[in-house]
């Protein structure tokens, strides 16, 4: 049932926060597709937009953001210009979303198979007891044993890890065709982290949903993406295959970023620090915001626009001087 | 000639009550090992496994329920941690928390924070005094001085964290107890920190017990390791060989789930079903791992293994594994 | 020391000019303490003295608030009666924060007799309608000034107390209170300089909501004769003598501190929003 063209597309999007001493310019030009099916990783340090990205194309940006420029298109439909009634249509059933915190993120007082439940009365027709049969069959499908004594427990009654198959659960209760999911291995450790994503990946693969991995963590997307999105401070600073952006980036920032990451090839004097930090949004910025830490930054670098150079097969870099 | 054990654990256990039952959680369950002076030690386990409960003790802010502390020869655990306060050794162990945003008061300037122990376990009170060694702390840490009269909030995480740091060395301990103190910090940061833990170390000849969850990070930083699971230690040894030769079954699993950033490296997850044992009341004859190893047989049923010896510094505790000398060490 | 100080003077001048609502309360509130401060002064007549103009006679050039039925001059008593009351409800306030509070987070910190013992103080008092117990104890007691002062710190103790120790409660296990075990604190000093400073925020904002019931309650009391007794000026037991007149016509002895009353508890009330409003950003940000 794959249409044509890629199934979101986000283009220049900018975002900025009106706050008491100057407008925050959080996301300036972000722009990446996630075609069927496919496996997307967005990766980035805090502040460089990712989550408030996540955000926008779920149509949940808190109050005092604004979008000032950029476009949203989802199987077609500007998400940005649609009404609250469609985009309330959209959400659950054909993009879902899940958050870092798990059991945060859940309803603390209420038991997590009703949780489940509603998103399926929500979006279907489905009677309560076919919801309910839904909902434990959907709980054995993200591997809790047990799933008849898990849907009547509280939140905290589980573990982390739990919570978050819950949560997974409850995004692909409709089959959605994209899931969204914010730093999906925060406070998990090694194990139910692998575990976790292994799932996603299974869930992704047999129902051709999307996904948008988003994470600070190269390495937990280096095995599951098919291909990355590095942002940094506001900006795409380069997308690519996986394959190709671990063995070669093209941008300095993520080779800075890989080079920093502990990996079991390298030594602790191996691991490169990047200076600075990111600058200051409501600062009169240049071009390129990572002008200022880089150590291969030229006069031409303060040149607008921001550029983007294609210097591969579907790998896009916004520098004037790639590596 | 290897050098004086720093630090001495012997059949430690800590056990909570249940409310409103006679049931108790066993988080910390017999666990020994020492450590020695000038060595960095990590404690890896998944969470839940006793790590933050097993580090309480050693920084006596939780008093054992049974077994010894030994510090530099002496017994610290029979003290009771309210009288810990007022002893010479409070400030030879020091901590560094996870969280600078839960463990910096935001009510303390960054001169505050760090002054704090000087003023109470060095008795410096002298105004000039103590600025100085707070100038000097701040210096170690690479903390501008301006950025001392702000509070967290006014402050990046790194910088937070290096204020954590400041005020754990400030009257240079000889033991710092590290709790996941990269885990909330950007990676590029983290990158810095982990420097800088590294250089401090060699110069104030600190000994390190370094906890993390994250594997990568400890082989950068640690030279032995401990293996915790449910409670107890299941595997000892130098850090570079536990990571290429594991020998317990958890370590194996655990080692097959880091990242390796190579998209190209097809490795066989070791997958563990469900989850750890309940720690309410455990079985003492049976081995915590039973269940969810993969390789377990009818004897990890009947006996619990305990922590043997095999050559070298290993130490495995697993029914599997037949050590050339099968010595009991640090515990049953 | 002064690092503290500059954040209060910016936090200040953020509450103040932040909302025109909390600005105006501001104005209204500098106005109420400079007539607290300088009323004898401005009073036009001696509010004590009787027949200085006809008696119950109506708002004019020469008394502008107009007479009550002993010929005083209300406008002077109005504004010499902001002393008063202004003095009982920070007296009552002080109080109940200074010892609720203590008690609070003793309870929260040190758990065991502690708490039961201040819970159940705390649960005695909050069994009772608050204003009748008030009542009840200046029945018993007499009227006067302290008295006055006491009853009203007494009804209010179990606000704070109780705020006092759940945010106590949240704070003990908190990073930097195992951080300053390490660093050789005892327990008390945890408590006073490491726990206590953070909880203020939210007392800060309970007292400022609460000055405003507390001037209401000394009014109310003065209002039914268990206050303070004629002829001292008190805004409360104005409206009392005035209630007498309303029905004949002489809206104004009833009135006018009435009014006065309304827009002290309103600036107080107001004042405690625009502070509250100041914490919840900052603080959870």
């Amino acid at each position: 049932m794959r249409g044509a063209g890629p199934l979101l597309s986000v283009e220049d999007l900018s975002l900025e926060f009106r706050a008491r001493d100057g407008t925050v310019r959080v996301l300036d030009g972000v722009g990446f597709t996630v075609g069927w099916g496919e496996t997307v990783g967005l990766v980035g340090e805090s502040g460089s937009g990712k989550s408030i990205t996540a955000l926008a194309i779920m149509g949940v940006l808190p109050p005092t953001a604004r979008v000032t420029a950029g476009r949203v298109i989802f199987k077609g439909t500007d998400l940005l210009a649609a009404d609250e009634r469609t985009l309330r249509r959209h959400r659950g059933s054909e993009i879902s979303m899940t958050f870092q915190q798990a059991r945060a993120a859940l309803n603390p007082i209420r038991p997590v198979g009703w949780q489940i439940e509603d998103v399926i009365r929500h979006h279907t027709d489905l009677q309560p007891a076919a919801a309910r049969s839904r909902t434990l069959d959907l709980l054995a499908g993200v591997q809790i044993p047990d799933p008849g004594r898990v849907y009547g427990a509280f939140p905290f009654e589980l573990s982390g890890g739990m919570c978050q198959r819950v949560m997974i659960a409850m995004a692909v209760a409709c089959s959605p065709s994209l899931l969204i999911a914010d730093e999906p291995a925060t406070g998990l450790d090694v194990c139910t982290q692998a575990a976790v994503l292994e799932l996603i990946g299974d869930l992704a693969r047999r129902s051709d949903m999307a996904t948008l991995l988003i994470s600070h963590d190269l390495g937990l997307l280096g095995e599951r993406a098919d291909r990355v999105v590095v942002m940094h401070a506001g900006h795409v600073v380069e997308t690519a295959p996986t394959a190709a952006l671990l063995a070669a980036p093209r941008h300095p920032y993520t080779a800075k970023l890989i080079a920093s990451s502990p990996r079991p090839s390298v030594g602790l004097s191996d691991l490169v620090t990047i200076p600075g930090t990111i600058p200051d949004f409501r600062a009169q910025l240049p071009p390129c915001r990572f002008r200022f830490r880089c150590d291969r930054a030229a006069p031409e670098c303060d040149q607008p626009p921001l550029p983007r150079v294609v210097v591969g097969p579907d790998h896009v870099v916004a520098c004037r001087r790639p590596l | 000639m290897p050098a004086p054990s720093i630090l001495s654990v012997r059949d430690l256990s800590k056990r909570f009550p249940v409310r409103g039952t006679r049931s108790m959680v066993h988080a910390v369950d017999r666990v020994g090992f020492s450590l020695r002076a000038g060595e960095s030690v990590g404690l890896v386990g998944e969470s839940g496994c006793g790590k933050s409960t097993l580090v309480r003790l050693v920084t006596r802010l939780l008093d054992p329920t049974s077994g010894e502390i030994r510090f530099e020869g002496q017994e610290i655990g029979a003290i009771p941690s309210a009288h810990f306060a007022y002893r010479p050794e409070r400030a030879k162990i020091q901590m560094v928390f996870q969280d600078p945003t839960d463990s910096l008061n935001p009510r303390f300037t960054a001169f505050d924070t760090v002054a704090d122990p000087i003023r109470h376990l060095a008795g410096v009170s002298e105004r000039r005094l103590l600025q100085g060694r707070v100038a000097e702390v701040a210096d170690l840490v690479r903390l501008p001085g301006e950025l001392l009269g702000r509070y967290p909030h006014q402050l990046s995480g790194g910088q937070q964290q290096r204020v954590g740091i400041a005020r754990a060395i400030a009257v240079s301990p000889r033991l710092l107890i590290l709790d996941e103190p990269t885990s909330a910090l950007d990676v590029s940061v983290q990158a810095v920190i982990l420097h800088l833990l590294a250089e401090l170390r060699r110069r104030l000849g600190m000994s390190y017990l370094f906890v993390s969850h994250d594997l990568n990070v400890v082989r950068l930083i640690t030279e032995q390791v401990l293996v915790m699971y449910a409670g107890r230690i299941v595997e000892v040894g130098p850090t570079a060989e536990v990571f290429s030769r594991p020998n317990h079954p958890y370590t194996r699993a655990l080692l097959s789930a880091i990242p390796t950033f190579d998209p190209n490296a097809k490795r066989e997850r070791i997958r563990l079903p469900g989850e750890p044992q309940s720690p309410v009341d455990p079985s003492p004859t049976v081995c915590r791992f039973f269940g969810r190893c993969p390789d377990g047989f009818d004897r990890c049923a009947r006996e619990m293994p305990a922590l043997r010896h095999l050559g070298g510094d290993r130490h495995v505790a697993c029914h599997l594994i037949e050590g050339d000398r099968a010595e009991e060490v640090h515990g049953e | 020391m002064s690092a503290a100080v500059l954040r209060l003077a910016r936090a200040g001048r953020y509450v103040v000019l932040g909302n025109p609502l909390t600005f105006g309360a501001f104005l209204m509130l500098a106005g109420l303490v400079t007539l607290a401060l300088f009323g004898h002064w401005i009073a036009p007549y001696d509010p004590l003295a009787t027949a200085v103009g006809p008696r119950l006679a109506p708002p004019s050039a020469t008394h502008w608030f107009g007479t009550d039925n002993l010929g005083r001059d209300i406008l002077s008593r109005v504004i010499v009666a902001t002393r008063l009351d202004l003095l009982i409800a920070i007296s009552a306030v002080t109080l109940s924060f200074a010892a609720g509070s203590a008690a609070g987070a003793s309870a929260g910190f040190y758990g065991g007799w502690t708490e039961r013992i201040v819970t159940r103080i705390v649960d005695t008092i909050m069994a009772f309608p608050l204003f009748v117990l008030a009542m009840g104890i200046m029945a018993a007691v007499g009227t006067s000034v302290v008295n006055i002062v006491l009853t009203v710190a007494l009804i209010n103790f179990p606000s704070y107390a109780r705020i006092a120790r759940a945010e106590v409660n949240v704070r003990r296990n908190a990073g930097y209170v195992e951080a300053a075990r390490l660093a050789g604190n005892t327990p008390g000093r945890i408590l006073a300089v490491h726990i206590y400073p953070n909880c203020l925020p939210t007392l800060i904002v309970q007292a400022s909501m609460n000055m405003g019931w507390a001037i209401l309650s000394a009014a109310g009391l003065s209002f039914i004769g268990l206050g303070v007794r004629p002829p001292t000026a008190e805004w409360g037991i104005m409206v009392s003598d005035g209630s007498a007149f309303m029905m004949s016509g002489e809206w104004w002895v009833s009135t006018f501190p009435g009014i006065a009353l309304m827009l002290a508890v309103l600036s107080f009330n107001l004042m405690g929003d625009g502070l509250r409003d100041l914490i919840d950003p900052r603080r959870r940000s």
